[in-house]
Order: C-alpha cells, then sequence, then structure tokens
C-alpha cells in the first residue's frame, strides 16, 4: 500500500475522511475488536494528556508536552508493533506508551519529575523518552543494527517531530539505516511546529516523507489524525523490516492542538482559525463516526470508555504520587556499575548536610 | 610476543571479540583498510563485515548506534578517527551515553568503549593533536582511560571492553610505534580505576599520562643525576581517578608535578592540584606546579616541538620545585 502513494507525486494515505467514511478499497478491516481498542487507548491518552496538564497546572507535575492531537499516530503506529519489537520514543509520545503497555503511574512519575519513572518494566522494549532532539534516531538504526546481527526477525521503530528532521542526526541516522539496511521504522509527527517554527521553516521539500528516497528507501506520508492510516502503514512498513527489507520513513501529517510544551503559549504565533480548522479533523471524532457506522460506538459506550479512562488517570496519578521521593542513595547509585570511592564521599556529604527526613 | 602499542591494541581487540561474540568494532575505515593507524588490521578477514563495519562517516550517528546496539546485548566498540572529530559526537555521549544508567534508574546501561587516537607529535595536520580529555572527565557517567605501554594497552582496553561502564579510550599517536614490549599473547585485564606507579622516588612526585609518560622518565632519569629522586605516576584512568595513590605519593615526598599535554586552563592537572591541596597539604613543601600545554591553539606541525611541553620544562619545573 505504502508504494501507492508517492510523496513526490503530493499523494498522502489517508482511509477515513472527516465523517469517518472508509475510502473505497482501502479499508483495513480490522477486527471489531481491535477497533474498539484503538479508540479506547486514544480515549485513554486524551485524558491522560488532560490531567497532565492540569496537574502541571496545580503545581503537581513539572514542564509538560502535550499530546492532543496526536493520539491516532501514536496509538495508531503503537498499535501496529508486536511485543518483540523495539520502541526508541521522542518526547511526544503518550499514546505509544500506553499502548504498548507503559504504566501511566510511571509515565507521570518521570514528568513530576522521578527518574525512576523512565525505569522501562522488564519485559518492554521501551527506550526511554529522548529529549535532546533526533539524538533516538541513531540510537534506533543501532538498536537496528543489532536486530539483524543477532538476527532476532525484530522491528526497531524511532518517533520524532517535524523539527528533528532538521537536525543532524536524523540525516547520519536514516543514512546509516540506509546503508545498513536496518530493520527500522521512522515515523515522524509532523505537526506543523517546532515551538514556534513552523514546517515551512524547517525544510524546502515539499513533504518530510520524500527524504526517505535520498537515503535509498521508502517514504510515505499519511494522515496523522487517522488511526487507520498510521496503523496500515506501520504494519506494513514493520512486515518489511522483519522480514529483512529495509527502512521505511513514514510521514504523520497531523498537528499540534496544544502549545509545546506548558511553558509554551501557541497563541503567539499561529491563529485561532488555523487551529479551529484542525479541530474539524480531531482524531478521536473521526474515529468515533467510523464506529458508529459499524455498530460499534453509541453513548452507553462511550460512557463506559469515558469512565474507564478516567478511572485508569485517577488510579495511576495516586499511584505516581504515593511513590517516596528520589533517594540521595537512588540519584548516586546509578552513575556507574560501582561508585567510585570519591563518589560514595560526596554521598556521604551530602547525607550529611541534610535533615534527617531528605536522607 | 613483542610488539607496539597499536599492535596491542590490535589483539585486545581480536581477543575479546574471539571471547565474546557480542563485541563488534566499526567506524571509518576500520574493515578492508584495517583503520588509518592499522589498530583493526586483520580484523575483517578474521571476523567477517557484520563484526567489523566500515560506517558511512558520521561520528554522532557511529556513538548513537553503539547506544541502541548495548540496548539489544551487544558490546559495541567504536572507532572515531581522531579525538579531533569526536565532537560530533558530543550530544550523544554528553546527554545519552554518560547518563543512560542513571535515567533510566538501571534498567539500560551504555556498556560501550569509545577508541580514539589523540594527542600531539606525530606532526599531523590541523585538529589531528588536541588533548582534550578533560571534556570527557567532567561528565560523571563516563570513564576515561589512556594506556602509555604496549603491555598496558592491551590490558586496559580488555578491561574497558569488559567494563558495564562506557569508557573513553583515548590512544596517544605518539606512544603508537613509540615502543615495543613482550605482551602476553592471551587476553588478560589491567584494573581500571588503578593509577601505577611506575617508577618509584622520594622527593617528588609527576603524575603522568600517554604521551606524558616517556617525557616524565626522561626528566626523571637527568633529575636523578642531579641527586634529586622522582617518582611518577601513570594515572592510567583518569576518571574516575586514583585520588588515593596520588595522595599516598605526595604525602611521601612532599612535592608535586602534573604533566600534561592539555592546555592548562581548566585542565585535568588543576583537579589534580585541587585533590593534593584537599588531602595532602601539609606534607607539602613547596605549591603543586603544573608543565602543560599553553593556552592557546595547538600550533601547525613546525611549530608544534613550541607546544609541546618537553623534558627541558620538566626538569626546569623540578629544579624550581626543590628550590622552592
Amino acid at each position: 500500500m505504502i508504494e501507492r502513494f508517492d510523496p513526490l507525486k503530493g499523494e498522502r494515505l489517508r482511509i477515513l475522511d472527516e465523517d469517518g467514511q472508509a475510502a473505497p478499497g482501502l479499508d483495513p478491516n480490522l477486527s471489531n475488536d481491535l477497533l474498539r481498542t484503538l479508540y479506547e487507548r486514544m480515549v485513554q491518552a486524551r485524558a491522560a494528556d488532560a490531567k497532565a496538564l492540569k496537574l502541571q497546572r496545580q503545581g503537581r507535575l513539572g514542564t509538560y508536552a502535550p499530546s492532543v492531537g496526536h493520539e491516532a499516530s501514536q496509538v495508531g503506529l503503537a498499535s501496529a508493533m508486536s511485543r518483540d519489537d523495539w520502541f526508541f520514543p521522542y518526547f511526544r509520545d503518550l499514546g505509544a506508551f500506553l499502548t504498548l503497555g507503559y504504566p501511566l503511574a510511571d509515565y507521570y512519575h518521570f514528568w513530576m519529575g522521578n527518574e525512576a519513572g523512565l525505569r522501562t518494566p522488564d519485559g518492554l522494549n521501551i527506550f526511554p523518552i529522548s529529549i535532546p532532539v533526533a539524538s533516538q534516531i541513531p540510537q534506533a538504526v543501532g538498536a537496528g543494527i543489532a536486530a539483524k546481527y543477532r538476527k532476532l526477525g525484530i522491528a526497531v521503530v524511532a518517533t520524532l517531530g517535524d523539527g528533528a528532521t532538521s537536525e543532524g542526526d536524523f540525516h547520519e541516522g536514516l543514512n546509516y539505516a540506509g546503508v545498513f539496511r536496518t530493520p527500522n521504522v521512522f515515523v515522524c509527527m509532523n505537526n506543523q511546529f517546532a515551538i514556534s517554527v513552523p514546517r515551512s521553516r524547517q525544510s524546502a521539500a515539499a513533504t518530510l516523507a520524500q527524504k526517505a528516497i535520498a537515503y535509498g528507501f521508502p517514504g510515505v506520508q499519511v494522515d496523522g489524525n487517522d488511526v487507520l492510516a498510521v496503523f496500515a502503514a506501520t504494519w506494513e512498513a514493520l512486515a518489511v523490516a522483519r522480514s529483512g527489507g529495509g527502512p521505511t520513513l513514514i510521514e504523520a501529517y497531523t498537528y499540534r492542538m496544544g502549545d509545546h510544551t506548558t511553558s509554551d503559549d501557541a497563541a503567539r504565533y499561529r491563529t485561532k482559525d488555523e487551529v479551529q480548522q484542525w479541530e474539524r479533523r480531531d482524531p478521536l471524532a473521526r474515529f468515533r463516526l467510523y464506529l458508529g457506522r459499524k455498530g460499534l460506538w453509541d453513548e452507553a459506550y462511550e460512557k463506559e470508555v469515558q469512565a474507564a479512562a478516567s478511572d485508569l488517570v485517577e488510579k495511576s496519578v495516586a499511584e505516581a504520587e504515593a511513590r517516596p521521593p528520589a533517594s540521595v542513595d537512588d540519584i548516586f547509585a546509578y552513575t556507574y556499575a560501582e561508585a567510585p570511592p570519591d563518589l560514595k564521599a560526596q554521598r556521604d556529604e551530602l547525607k550529611a548536610s541534610l535533615p534527617e527526613g531528605r536522607r | 610476543m613483542i610488539m607496539t602499542m597499536v599492535q596491542a591494541i590490535n589483539r585486545a581487540l581480536a581477543g575479546e571479540m574471539e571471547r565474546d561474540d557480542k563485541v563488534v568494532v566499526f567506524g571509518e575505515d576500520v574493515g578492508r583498510d584495517g583503520g588509518v593507524f592499522r589498530a583493526t588490521e586483520g580484523l575483517f578477514d578474521e571476523f567477517g563485515p557484520e563484526r567489523v563495519m566500515d560506517t558511512p562517516l558520521a561520528e554522532s550517528a557511529a556513538v548513537g548506534a553503539a547506544i541502541g546496539m548495548a540496548a539489544l546485548g551487544l558490546r559495541p566498540v567504536p572507532e572515531i578517527q581522531f579525538m579531533g572529530f569526536i565532537y560530533p559526537a558530543f550530544n550523544q555521549i554528553v546527554s545519552h551515553v554518560a547518563r543512560l544508567r542513571n535515567r533510566t534508574r538501571g534498567r539500560f546501561t551504555a556498556p560501550l568503549t569509545i577508541r580514539t587516537p589523540y594527542g600531539a607529535g606525530i606532526k599531523a595536520l590541523e585538529h589531528h593533536s588536541e588533548s582534550t580529555e578533560a571534556f570527557f572527565c567532567h561528565i560523571p557517567g563516563l570513564t576515561v582511560v589512556v594506556p602509555s605501554s604496549p603491555t598496558d594497552a592491551k590490558g586496559l582496553l580488555a578491561a574497558s571492553i569488559r567494563s558495564d561502564d562506557p569508557v573513553i579510550f583515548l590512544e596517544p599517536t605518539k606512544l603508537y610505534r613509540a615502543e615495543k614490549q613482550d605482551v602476553p599473547e592471551t587476553p588478560y585485564e589491567l584494573p581500571l580505576r588503578q593509577a601505577a606507579v611506575i617508577r618509584e622516588g622520594r622527593d617528588l612526585t609527576i603524575v603522568a599520562w600517554g604521551a606524558m609518560i616517556p617525557v616524565a622518565r626522561e626528566a626523571a632519569t637527568a633529575a636523578e643525576a642531579g641527586g634529586v629522586s622522582v617518582e611518577i605516576i601513570d594515572l592510567r584512568t583518569l576518571s574516575p581517578m586514583d585520588r588515593g595513590t596520588i595522595v599516598a605519593s605526595v604525602q611521601k615526598t612532599g612535592r608535586a608535578l602534573v604533566l600534561h599535554e592539555a592546555p592548562k586552563t581548566c585542565g585535568l592537572g588543576a583537579e589534580i592540584a585541587a585533590t593534593i591541596g584537599e588531602s595532602a597539604l601539609l606534607s607539602l613543601k613547596a605549591p603543586v606546579m603544573r608543565v602543560t600545554a599553553p593556552d592557546i591553539t595547538v600550533p601547525l606541525l613546525k611549530s608544534e616541538d613550541l607546544y609541546y611541553p618537553g623534558p627541558e620544562r620538566v626538569l626546569r619545573a623540578i629544579r624550581n620545585l626543590m628550590e622552592y
């Protein structure tokens, strides 16, 4: 399917239109269970995101990068992954984390300011959130090289934003991926802004997907607000990757409905009109209409899904907030496999200067 | 077996690759060509292109890829062709390699060894002579290792590759072929984080590493003729630093001189002097002195001799210390 949409011709894969109508011949006909799971994950992601914003405003969570508007891209790509695949995220991936089974309490715990929240539970192949832009890309490529060397038959996914495509690590990483023909899928969340700088200031290329062509592998632009399109493209790219066919770049064309972070005010650099236009393309609304057409959605179901999401969110917040703060030992213990004597002395000196309760 | 340092490094790589099929070597020219200094010569034929990988010319990707390889269980040994070209990878090293263990509370680590030739003295062209080890010593989580002999190079590189911590392994280009030693053929480790007292003395301690070791030895021999007994500490691991060995030596000799080929300001000599000040002040008969490169850009090859500390400068410093 990917090859049918040529970014150089301005073609973009879209399965669901804004009224939730599936394009003829493109509907992947997913099972009812999976369709509902996609929807439920998107609802969870939106609820969890809204809660994080509230917590930040209340001083209970640190600076936060909201995911609102990205749910279809995040949930779509992660739902296509298998448990053995690896994920190298950027910093706006809440829906993907939830879908891959990362505990929401841990996710909150990290944004609340504790590294313990970045400790991926054993058994999950999720690398920690990467904040230096694009730096996760070469890492994902290295994982791809290792997967190939070890003949694991898995794929490695990296996410990135549109701004990341301007970074050297994007070029270096994708170039490596092409040369080593790694089992990578790169999903670029083109949400039109890198903080305030618009997509047009990142690249003169007509699409970001077409950059893949220069690295010797396919790129495809998909409607990032269409969970089925993101799912289908990722599913196909993962299958290609796992079977030795090499990497793919997917550009999920979407919009950052929120501010860059809670320290940003997007009203300074974009118009209400523009935001309203994108509200009409809301990924959840569109998918709800699609489910409704299939008889998989009604008000009672909606209530149930919302209640379950709210329950998950509240429980996760409570769990994260109940955790003890990092101790002095915690912040020293993981610098080296075995702390050198100097570091132990620094730790002890710090402890001696602290009141009993903070040691 | 009699060999140079670069051959010892080659044998360390081969030995570790034989021991552990998770060890992979990669970088620019490391494969077919065997590396610009021939450090990886023969490995491509011995272990194949999957384990000895020629890569695109991209230092950040090399180090970034090493992180991802380590996540999937490999022991990557990327080569950066010269230390002067490591800076594009600085972001990966500082923002990820050094802190991965901490930021994931031990779930992920980066047991990789970044090898890079460094330092002046081979009349190379611009950007090939810098000695910027202090950058890396400043970053918590990194281990910085510098060998000064073939025997040390083999044992320290093996230990670095086996270490669960990331290591920046700096290879003094001037010493690659300066000296031959009888190096054991079987793999062996020399302990990291342990300095070596390579010459015992009573009157004065020189702390040095890498290519400054032969300079220190030459000065010490000359000083001995003048009746001054010099002890030399080869630091070997620059960070985390073996402060105990330095302090014990200075407590014995009462005089300390730090010798490094990096510029003076914020160089490692400052850290060593501070350590001595904190822990051996009352043993000192004179201030801690530093003989270093000046705080200027490394000159091109015709003036390299002006920049690089030589035995004469060290001897002058020894005299000043003894007469203080």
